[in-house]
């Protein structure tokens, strides 16, 4: 689960990880008070989105008025912000976040995230901070400082200063890197998160050490236990289409593709899409129906398809293990009565009682094409869509 | 042969009394599978169809001596329940759960390294040595006894995989599923080179996603020590960069773990990456008749080579197999002018014993068997047309 950074900043608080002052505001007034709340003559107004790149899209601005603070407010609520990470349409800003103007003397970079070949968290670290930390790693990968953590025991004091020391640091600004990082470790820790990225970290010339920007993600697993972060959900942030399917625990993600898909099993249902584009189409969407497709799951894999206006062709591909291929076809033929399917619709069904599911699928009167073999299944698609 | 479960496999169910555990507890057993014990905290002293539950995982230990152990316990306890297996002296844990938290499976992985156990998984179809053993939730049908061993980090897709194997007549040494969590027991590394050392597999098929870098490093050993061929796949070329494709671990982050990277470093390897999923099946077959054609060229090149001397001195004592050597050689001349012919008469001979071991693993399994004759009615249809 993704949240903005001004929720990443309580958190930070909360853990005495230091912040800059700042407020969250949902209109342009409230953005003002929150100005004149924090006080001081210089304020940043930043735009609260999931994606980075905020500010090269014009979505951070420095105010040195309250006025200013009125000005830039108003420009960028409400804007759609265009960033490498939003795709092309962008993202409608909703939230602002208005912040104290910080004395920046250097700008660093720290993150902390699993390390999936070790199985065990590790902590970054990199003078570079301010550009993109992927271009860094590419270009100039002995940049970025690395400790791995000991899940038994945690972050250690001597890693902390190791990296502190790394990182150029000395006298009071190195004292409080070491209580900045050790801070943000716990703040990971203790809320299951799976990525903590500070970028830009900066050191004033206060000798302060400050998350100028934050950014958290969370292990979606383990979010039981954290109910006091899954309220920072923002379903604004989401495609209503997948807010739809999740209603029916049914995992989907939209893309921009023509041939829409409903599939059992994550890894079948991106082979599935790969066949889709081997075949001259374009994957609409990711859908697992899992373990269990009966007649519920597919009609309701159905309307959200469906509900995609770009998706020109079904294909569905359910592979039945423990599931029984003529229960899931006769949920197919079921759901398309139902919901009046007027595009075509190729089904493969393979496993038990796979013959069976064909039959009933060629004896329902309605338009299915029926595949035998995934490659066969790919190649009607092709053919539909001609 | 097979790797990690076989006929000597002694299973206890960890979660056996819950609606997971109850239904897949049962299918393991039809398979054939020595379910020796369940274990659910709290109801020990029952029995589920006979078999005997138990508080905790080391009386099942104790009492009847169970060596391997699945997990269906929900996430919130599937942690704990792989500890407890590793300490009370299992030696493979099998964990099927599904969503269990990052944080706990990195405590529950380091704390395994160097203790003689092995996990796999969780969120796993689990394993399987077709006609010996399945430990999991896969359809135990579509497998047929082999020479092929496949590792995956999917479910269906395995069974997809392992279908047109079993369709083209190549059976399976074992199928692992991994799992699909981004920290898991066992990684690819781990399962090739157990397939790798098991003379009972002759390939293997690696079937891996976007995310992460294990099928990297599993291509990079099997750059270097495996001989067998190995046929790739990898699944989520067209999924999006940053997005979670269903499985915890199946996501692109920071540009890193895109499947063409992937299949271009497992190309480097030498490993038969095949572009569409459809064709892992027809991919193996071919690469098995390349590796037995060369196999051929090489017996006829080389005199007395080291194969056949040793088959001889397992049937026959070893002074005969000494005096043997020199007809060997004499055969293995004659080999090089006609290869072809003994190519097909070794393969014929081979697909004759698979036969009469697959049959009897049919016999065996009447309910199976069932199944399996239908499979079999689809298929001919399906030639006809």
């Amino acid at each position: 689960m993704k949240i903005h950074e001004y929720q990443a900043k309580e958190i930070f608080r909360r853990f005495n990880v230091p912040v800059p002052k700042g407020k969250v505001a949902f209109s342009v007034e409230e953005a003002v008070e929150a100005a004149a709340e924090i006080g001081g003559n210089i304020w940043v107004v930043k735009a609260q989105i999931h994606a980075g790149g905020r500010g090269k899209g014009g979505g951070v601005k420095l105010a040195k008025s309250p006025d200013e603070v009125r000005q830039l407010a108003g420009e960028i609520l409400g804007m759609t912000l265009v960033t490498h990470q939003t795709g092309p349409e962008g993202k409608l800003v909703k939230r602002l976040l208005i912040e104290q103007g910080v004395n920046i003397e250097k700008e660093l970079y720290v993150g902390i995230t699993l390390d999936r070949a070790k199985s065990k968290i590790t902590f970054m670290a990199s003078t570079e901070g301010g550009v993109e930390i992927e271009k860094v790693a590419a270009e100039s990968p002995e940049k970025i400082l690395k400790e791995t953590v000991d899940p038994e025991v945690g972050l250690q004091p001597y890693q902390a200063r190791k990296l502190a020391f790394g990182l150029g640091l000395s006298g009071q600004q190195y004292k409080n890197a070491v209580n900045f990082l050790l801070s943000l470790y716990k703040a990971y820790q203790a809320t299951d998160a799976s990525l903590a990225e500070i970028n830009p970290l900066v050191v004033t010339k206060e000798g302060e050490v400050i998350a100028l920007d934050a950014k958290m993600n969370f292990d979606d697993n383990a979010l039981y236990r954290h109910p006091e972060i899954l309220e920072y959900r923002d379903l604004d942030e989401e495609a209503p289409l997948e807010i739809e399917a999740s209603k029916f625990n049914l995992n989907y993600i939209k893309l921009d593709g023509n041939v829409g898909c409903m599939v059992n099993g994550a890894g079948l249902a991106m082979a599935t899409m790969d066949i889709i584009k081997l075949a001259g189409g374009e994957p609409a969407n990711f859908l697992d129906v899992g373990g269990t497709a009966n007649k519920e799951t597919v009609a309701n894999g159905f309307k959200i398809i469906l509900s995609d206006p770009n998706v020109r062709a079904i294909l569905i591909n359910i592979f039945g293990g423990i599931v029984r291929c003529d229960r899931v076809a006769q949920g197919v033929i079921d759901a398309v009565n139902e919901i009046k399917v007027e595009i075509p619709v190729v089904v493969r069904l393979e496993g038990t009682n796979a013959k069976e599911a064909g039959d009933l699928l060629k004896n329902s009167g309605l338009n299915f094409e029926v595949a035998k073999s995934l490659s066969e299944a790919a190649e009607k698609v092709t053919a539909v869509l001609r | 042969m097979s790797i990690l479960v076989d006929n000597r496999t002694r299973l206890v169910v960890q979660g056996i009394t819950g609606g997971e555990g109850s239904f897949h507890t049962q299918q393991m057993v039809e398979y054939g599978t020595k379910v020796v014990a369940g274990v659910t905290p709290g109801k020990g002293g029952q029995n589920f169809e006979g078999i005997p539950i138990y508080n905790t995982v080391e009386e099942a230990v104790k009492e009847q001596k169970a060596n391997t152990s699945v997990i269906f316990v929900p996430p919130v306890g599937a942690a704990d329940a792989i500890l407890e297996a590793a300490n009370a002296g299992i030696k493979l844990i099998i964990c099927i759960t599904e969503g269990i938290p990052v944080a706990d499976m990195v405590k529950v992985y380091n704390s395994l390294q160097g203790k003689d156990v092995r996990l796999i998984g969780p969120n796993c179809p689990g394993v399987i040595s077709p006609g010996k053993a399945k430990i999991g939730i896969m359809p135990g049908f579509i497998h047929k006894a082999g020479k092929v061993g496949v590792v995956s980090r999917s479910g269906t897709l395995t069974y997809e995989a392992v279908k047109q194997l079993s369709d083209l007549k190549i059976g399976q040494s074992t199928c692992v599923g991994i799992g699909g969590d981004p920290v898991i027991g066992s990684k690819f590394i781990d399962i090739v080179k157990l397939f790798n050392e098991d003379p009972g597999t002759e390939g293997i098929v690696m079937i891996g996603e976007i995310g992460g870098s294990a099928e990297e490093e599993a291509a990079e050993y099997i750059k270097k020590f495996v001989k067998k061929p190995v046929v790739g796949f990898i699944a989520g070329r067209t999924a999006p960069a940053g997005r979670r494709m269903g499985h915890a671990g199946a996501i692109i982050s920071g540009g890193k773990g895109t499947a063409a990277e992937k299949m271009a470093v497992m190309k480097k390897a030498g490993i038969k990456v095949v572009e569409s999923p459809a064709e892992i099946g027809i991919t193996m077959k071919k690469a098995l008749e390349q590796t037995k054609a060369k196999q051929q060229i090489k017996t006829g090149q080389k005199p007395a080579p080291k194969a056949v001397a040793k088959s001889r001195t397992l049937t026959k004592a070893p002074t005969k197999a000494g005096l043997k050597v020199k007809p060997a050689a004499k055969k293995a001349v004659k080999a090089t002018a006609a290869p072809k012919t003994k190519a097909t008469k070794t393969s014929a001979t081979a697909k004759a014993a698979l036969k009469s071991r697959t049959t009897a693993v049919v016999r065996k399994k009447a309910k199976t068997a069932g199944s399996m004759k239908k499979t079999l009615k689809t298929k001919t249809v399906s030639k006809k047309k």
